[in-house]
């Protein structure tokens, strides 16, 4: 810095100093005031703010809140699923003759009618519609081997149906041409069959409007036609008809809704009629989907449905448990609180303002 | 190796060097993607991210669309690329500005205006007042008769003042029409970057005669990018030029500094990538097993029965990436945005801007404001740091007389005035060498008065206090020097001037009384340097009184001395100064060596007492730092009692009997060790009492202790809170700073001055002062402030934020990258352990990208505390110190947290979505919302004040999750076509997320409420009691008379609060506001574990030697 100087000045103290530099200075004071940072609540951290800190009151009504709601939830979620009626018949066995139940595999691979006879028993009343599954245990569509083997361009459009690089090992025949639809899923196409009889009266399965319906306007072709379908030595599932479009193929479109889970429920049909207790229902099924080789469980599932869809009392019951231990939780909370009442914030906590080392 | 200029010899030096083009420039248009490239793929996170995302093309093993990868690592490149380029642009458009700027330089014998770039080495380049210097140059001629010139060297080394720079004394007299022919050869060392050297030698070629050599210093040479001012014209030859100039050379890229939490962030990575290969190796070995016993039996998956050489690695790799993402490649991008913008608040605090000059703050380093929050060593300059470097001229001793003793001004001391009116011979001489024994250069200004424009502040001071003595220094004619006394003029020549360095601690003049022809030496220096030389009849100990005396009082002093030269002495010594002046080797050296051989038999005259005042709120500011925990070196080339008296001023250490002052001393090797062994053991103990024990230690003893002491100086750092250490070197600044870096300390070295430059850049945080020793500290430095109490808030407010903030944003990453990792790892055990992505690769990327970056940004705008709560309680910094916020346990917590909510939203979701909903395009979307929905709530519940800006990110961000999906949901080719529209009209959706927010949040909510209540940390606290705005709030005033109430309530509470240990105890905690139990309410602090850890560090540190 500068100071200036006149004989009769006794010192250069601040002031002069400062003159100085006001004189002397090499930029200008415009330029030094713009150097002065923005006065904004934003630069200088100063927005307005809340600061939530939790209080026991805040806490215990919020757990309390949680409860109230979380309760009656539970109470409408489990309602709900045992409004639901659902029969379940699992035949992946009774459906084997008893001589060929050692090899199952055999059974299920050797030519010839396999037709069973099974029976399920009403206990309550059915409303329409009555959603019938097939429900497969211990299969995984979720393989990633066998999730990735399909061609969503090849569904959808007719002229990529040489487009199969993502379905090996199903792409091509062994001459090389494409198969239509290609890939692992569509080639292990559950193929049992059920048809359905009450008092000897044919109970008629709905199986239009099964699958999604945009599925069937964008995924799968109008035009697409099976094509090579199951032609190979291996037949893995069910065969399409090849005079019908691809969009049509309803059962082919479920099944292609690969499931997350290893056990998973698929649409069949829909039987449009009530069903009332009591009733006794003939099932002849066609027992051909080998789920042998991995003990896999096959289910014939028929089942109502709620507002919050089929039977499950997974929600309804989480729900309630954690409703009731919010309510345990605040309780908790409030008995400390009571019996053990904390000043918030007590400086006498702050340790510092003591002398440390008994001083 | 030299470098010889052939002076105007446009064939010679062409080619040899470089022209004066200055490129600043990293890149070219055509490396810069390669070499950019190659720079972002040196570190180490991204070769990784590279590695995975090339693994991802493989279309085998990769679980998602590598576009998941690609897109966000492309992003990260381009931005940073882009950041680059931008920085690269700029560099390129100021080199053009400079390079094509228009000089006048001689090109074959004629002057010619070229551009700047053009110019040559051994161009001859001309210049007018106030241009800015293009290259290097020798200086050969100016307008001024005596070949003075003046130039500002601010942008050098931002001192202001003007310096003088001369012609080479072979270019004497060469008539102004001649100097563009002028030729000869310029012998000068190879381009380095000390400005303040130049060791050189001119001959000039017939017919300028002069055959000798003339010897160059940086006296005789303009720089690069200094001022020419007060001179007409100047001319000078290039010696070098573009990036090879002194300015050139000293350009370049600092080192980037590492935080510690940087450092932090890198461990628990290097952690989390072993815990990922580890997770890879078993799922690997499980997918592969499960392959070969189940997989092979599900027909319609048809396993090949025997699959290529590769094919047991393909399932380990498949896992890699997919849990690739449990290194979230947001975190890089999302720190150094945030670090981008603690910066900017830096750079836009109000409160940090010096009103008396109008200077802002500055972060010059973005990288490191977490660094700040975790000082635990200040180590500090003195003079111009703690205080104003404004020296006033207060006091003196002439020939044993004190003058100013009891008005506290000497120039108003009627004696000294009287004394000066009778013309008392001492007093005359002692305002003689006041006045002239200098460098200072008087300006007259159009009004009459004189500027006086000095290198030295105490040279400023003493000129004025003569000027006030009617000892007016009013002119400077070359070497002729006009003194004013009492409206007679007297002059002086000067012959030669022994310049000031800091090793010899004095300097002196040659002068020739003009009308008596006498000649005389005067010297000035500090005590120890000028005592020693006094002649041997002369009685120095009142002298030695008077210093001390003096330095009592906080005053600095300079002793002034005089002695009368023979004609013979001063013409045989002159020589040997010539000879010593034109060395090429060893100047420095010899020059000392040889001014040595005329300081001698001085007369000393007396002592002058300069005071330099405190800066405002300097003590407060010490007090406050030092209780948040931080210890304070004084690191000074000041006086030992002056040091004191200036750390007792600024409460740097208590006064007796509170204080304890323990002295290093002695001049031999045993001597000091003996000293050092004393202090040692008084050391140990005291440590364990409160006391405030602070050694002192000054140069010498430090250079022996440092030497062959190392250990146990070593020791007595650690224990040692407090040290002053004065007369010490820039160099033994920088060691000491080393010193505690090696004790693993957090250091911040601030300082102002040219000397404390190293220090600086030593330090993990250098703050420099831009004070009045110029702008080089602060241009040195990581932050630059405008005064020492603005360190407060830089360290309090905006360090500790920093430092709060990263904890959480980088542990949150992690955390929601774990989140979505171990959803994928469990559902690989549902899917048959064959490595199937549950997420799409749009939701996978925009996870990672968007959802889960966005809201966390906008907490840099979080506060746990207000400002001014942390002001009144520093002690609360120890939590920033002691890394509590991020450390492994903390780090422990979030990863179980991540644990829970992963296993939360999984079993939550598979249940309620189980049997003809477990749809996988559905069932993968609940999963994420669940996802979503929870880390709005995390960071919602982490968030200690909402602004508005917070609250549009987080509530925000979850709208345009639904947003986006519902637009991905309604365009028909995209694999999740319709699938959010279901979702949204079911009510078992919302049902589902309800529990997953209840569930995932309730026992998280229940934890921290219950320790924030029952076992709460000293934020905590003093949140509640800022909220109630209870007692506490006017209970710790910093005011300066509430100071005296908290010295008496707890004497010590800066004794340190350190009870870190290397282990981190491991804590339920997962929150940043986590604290360790053992810092509870009513225990006090441990010192036995605070010892423990220094014998611990210290064992370690010896080990290390």
């Amino acid at each position: 810095m500068n100071s200036n100087n006149t004989p009769s000045s006794s010192a250069g103290g601040p002031g002069s100093a400062a003159a100085a530099a006001a004189a002397d200075s090499t930029t200008p004071p415009t330029t030094r005031n713009s150097k002065r940072p923005k006065y904004s609540r934003f630069t200088q951290q100063e927005l307005p703010a809340c600061k939530p800190i939790l209080t026991p009151k805040w806490v215990i009504s919020a757990f309390m809140l949680v409860t109230v709601i979380f309760i009656p939830i539970g109470v409408a979620s489990l309602f709900a699923s045992h409004d639901v009626v659902e029969i379940i018949d699992r035949y992946e066995t009774d459906c084997i003759p008893e001589d060929s139940r050692k090899d199952k595999v055999a059974y299920i691979q050797s030519s010839g009618d396999k037709t069973c006879n099974r029976i399920l028993n009403v206990t309550k009343h059915m409303k329409h519609p009555i959603y019938v599954y097939y429900q497969l245990d211990n299969y995984y569509q979720n393989h990633r081997r066998y999730v990735k083997s399909r061609s969503d361009q090849q569904l959808r459009d007719r002229d990529s149906e040489n487009d199969t690089s993502a379905c090996k090992p199903e792409d091509k025949t062994a001459n090389g041409l494409p198969i239509v639809p290609c890939g692992l899923i569509a080639w292990s196409l559950f193929n049992d069959t059920y048809s359905f009889s009450r008092n000897n009266q044919n109970l008629s399965v709905n199986k239009h409007g099964i699958s999604w319906k945009s599925d069937r306007d964008h995924k799968f072709g109008k035009d697409v036609f099976p094509k090579n379908f199951q032609n190979g030595t291996l037949i893995g599932g069910k065969h399409l008809n090849e005079s019908i479009a691809l969009s049509e193929q309803e059962d082919l479109i479920v099944w292609m809704r690969t499931a997350a889970l290893p056990t998973f429920r698929k649409l069949y049909g829909k039987i449009e009629v009530d069903l009332v207790a009591g009733d006794v229902i003939n099932v002849t099924l066609q027992n051909n989907y080998n789920t042998y080789s991995f003990n896999g469980k096959k289910k014939l599932v028929l089942s109502t449905t709620s507002w919050l869809g089929g039977k499950n009392d997974f929600l309804g019951i989480a729900y309630l448990t954690v409703g009731g231990l919010c309510f345990f939780l605040a309780m908790v909370f409030t008995i400390i609180y009571l019996v053990k009442p904390r000043r918030l914030g007590d400086p006498s906590y702050l340790s510092w303002n003591r002398n440390p080392g008994g001083h | 190796m030299k470098r010889c200029v052939y002076i105007n010899d446009d064939d010679l030096s062409h080619d040899i060097y470089c022209d004066n083009r200055i490129s600043n420039r990293k890149y070219t248009v055509w490396n810069f993607l390669p070499k950019n490239l190659w720079e972002q793929f040196s570190r180490f996170m991204n070769q990784y991210f590279l590695l995975i995302a090339c693994l991802q093309l493989w279309s085998l093993i990769t679980p998602v669309n590598p576009a998941s990868t690609w897109g966000p690592l492309i992003l990260i490149f381009a931005v940073s690329a882009t950041k680059e380029a931008w920085d690269d642009y700029n560099r390129y458009l100021s080199d053009k500005k400079a390079n094509e700027k228009e000089v006048w330089a001689v090109r074959h014998g004629v002057k010619k205006h070229i551009q700047a770039q053009d110019i040559h080495v051994g161009n001859m380049v001309w210049l007018r007042e106030n241009d800015e210097v293009p290259c290097d140059l020798v200086l050969i001629g100016t307008s001024d008769p005596q070949g003075l010139c003046y130039v500002e060297t601010a942008a050098l080394d931002g001192e202001t003042d003007l310096k003088t720079r001369v012609i080479p004394s072979a270019c004497m007299g060469i008539d102004f029409d001649l100097l563009h022919k002028v030729k000869g050869l310029i012998e000068c060392p190879e381009p380095d970057k000390d400005i303040r050297r130049f060791d050189a030698n001119l001959r000039l070629f017939p017919p300028f005669l002069d055959n000798d050599v003339c010897p160059i210093t940086i006296k005789n040479t303009l720089l690069q990018s200094c001022y020419l001012r007060n001179t007409e014209w100047a001319c000078g030859v290039a010696v070098y030029t573009g990036n090879e100039t002194k300015l050139g050379m000293t350009r370049g890229v600092p080192e980037p500094k590492l935080t510690a939490v940087d450092a932090m962030i890198d461990k628990l990575t290097g952690a989390i990538f072993v815990f990922q290969l580890v997770v890879v190796m078993v799922l690997g070995v499980a997918g592969n097993i499960w392959k070969d016993t189940e997989a092979r039996k599900l027909w319609y998956v048809e396993y090949p029965t025997k699959g290529p050489w590769y094919e047991l690695l393909v399932i380990p790799l498949r896992f890699e990436l997919l849990c690739s993402i449990m290194i979230p490649i947001s975190i890089k991008v999302s720190l150094d945005l945030v670090k981008g913008l603690y910066a900017k608040f830096i750079d836009w605090d109000n409160k940090m801007v010096d009103q008396e000059t109008s200077t802002p703050a500055h972060a010059a380093n973005t990288a490191i404001s977490e660094d700040l929050g975790q000082v635990e060593y200040i180590l500090t300059d003195k003079t111009g740091t703690l205080t104003e470097n404004q020296m006033i001229f207060k006091r003196c001793c002439i020939s044993g007389t004190f003058y100013g003793n009891e008005i506290g001004d000497a120039l108003k001391d009627e004696d000294l005035v009287n004394a000066v009116a009778t013309r008392s011979p001492d007093v005359i001489h002692f305002l003689t060498v006041m006045a002239i024994c200098n460098t200072v250069v008087p300006i007259q200004r159009q009004n009459g008065t004189i500027l006086y424009k000095a290198q030295s502040q105490d040279e400023e001071a003493l000129v004025h206090a003569a000027a006030g003595l009617h000892m007016v220094f009013v002119k400077k004619n070359g070497n002729v020097l006009d003194i004013n006394f009492n409206a007679s003029v007297i002059q002086y020549e000067v012959l030669d001037t022994l310049e000031f360095t800091s090793d010899r601690k004095r300097m002196s003049v040659v002068v020739k009384d003009c009308q008596s022809g006498k000649l005389f030496l005067l010297s000035k220096g500090a005590d120890e340097a000028i005592l020693p030389c006094a002649s041997t009849g002369q009685q120095t100990r009142t002298f030695s009184e008077a210093v001390e005396q003096y330095s009592q009082l906080g005053l600095r002093t300079l002793c002034l001395a005089w002695r009368e030269l023979e004609e013979d002495e001063y013409q045989e010594w002159s020589l040997m100064f010539k000879e010593a002046n034109s060395a090429l080797v060893d100047r420095d050296w010899r020059i000392a060596e040889v001014c040595q051989r005329l300081e001698h038999h001085l007369q000393i005259l007396g002592v002058a007492a300069i005071e330099d005042r405190l800066q405002d709120g300097v003590p407060e500011t010490i007090e406050t730092l030092r209780k948040a925990g931080i210890n304070f070196w004084m690191l000074t080339g000041d006086k030992q009692n002056t040091a004191i008296q200036i750390a007792l001023s600024c409460n740097f250490v208590s006064p007796e009997p509170k204080g304890q002052l323990l002295l290093i001393n002695g001049k031999t090797g045993d001597e000091v060790r003996q000293s050092l062994e004393r202090v040692l053991l008084t050391m140990r103990i005291t440590s364990s009492e409160p006391k405030d024990v602070a050694f002192v230690i000054d140069g010498w003893a430090l250079e022996i202790a440092l030497k062959h002491h190392h250990k146990a100086f070593m020791e007595l750092a650690l224990l040692s809170k407090t040290a002053i250490c004065c007369r010490v070197t820039p160099s033994q600044k920088a060691q000491l700073v080393e010193l505690l870096k090696s004790c693993e300390y957090r250091t911040l070295a601030i300082g102002d001055g040219g000397n404390d430059v190293r220090m600086i850049q030593q330090a993990h945080i250098g703050v420099g002062i831009s004070g009045r020793e110029g702008l080089q500290a602060a241009r040195a430095a990581d932050y630059s402030i405008g005064k020492f109490r603005f360190l407060k808030r830089l360290i309090l407010v905006h360090g500790r934020y920093s430092y709060n903030r990263t904890a959480f944003l980088s542990q949150y990453s992690f955390y929601k990258s774990l989140l979505i990792c171990f959803i994928q790892i469990f559902f690989s055990l549902i899917s048959g352990v064959s490595g199937t992505s549950l997420f799409n690769s749009v939701s996978l990327m925009a996870y990672n990208v968007f959802y889960t970056s966005v809201p966390v940004l906008v907490n840099v705008l979080d506060k746990d505390l207000s400002e001014r709560t942390v002001m009144q309680h520093p002690q609360i910094l120890f939590y920033c110190q002691a890394g509590r916020l991020l450390n492994p346990s903390t780090f422990a917590g979030w990863f179980g947290r991540s644990l829970f909510h992963a296993i939360v939203v999984f079993v939550i979701c598979i249940h309620s979505y189980a049997f003809e909903k477990s749809e996988m395009e559905e069932l993968s979307m609940v999963v994420l919302s669940g996802c979503i929905w929870l880390q709005a709530f995390v960071v919602a519940l982490e968030t200690n004040s909402f602004t508005i800006l917070q609250h549009l990110a987080i509530w925000g961000n979850l709208v345009a999750f639904y947003v986006i999906n519902w637009i991905v949901s309604a365009l028909p080719s995209s694999g999740m076509y319709t699938i959010m529209f279901r979702l949204c009209r079911q009510p078992s959706y919302w049902i589902t997320m309800f529990l997953i927010v209840v569930a995932g949040m309730g026992p998280v909510l229940a934890l921290k409420y219950f320790r924030y209540t029952y076992r709460p940390s000293k934020i905590n606290i003093l949140r509640q009691a800022e909220r109630l705005g209870g007692p506490i709030l006017s209970l710790g005033n910093i005011e300066p008379q509430s100071r005296a109430f908290e010295k008496e309530v707890s004497p010590l509470s800066i004794s340190q609060p350190k009870s870190r240990s290397p282990v981190y105890e491991p804590l339920l905690s997962d929150s940043p506001n986590a604290i360790r139990r053992s810092f509870g309410p009513g225990a006090p602090f441990d010192f036995f574990q605070s010892q423990s850890r220094l014998s611990s560090s210290y064992a370690r540190n010896c080990k290390d030697n």
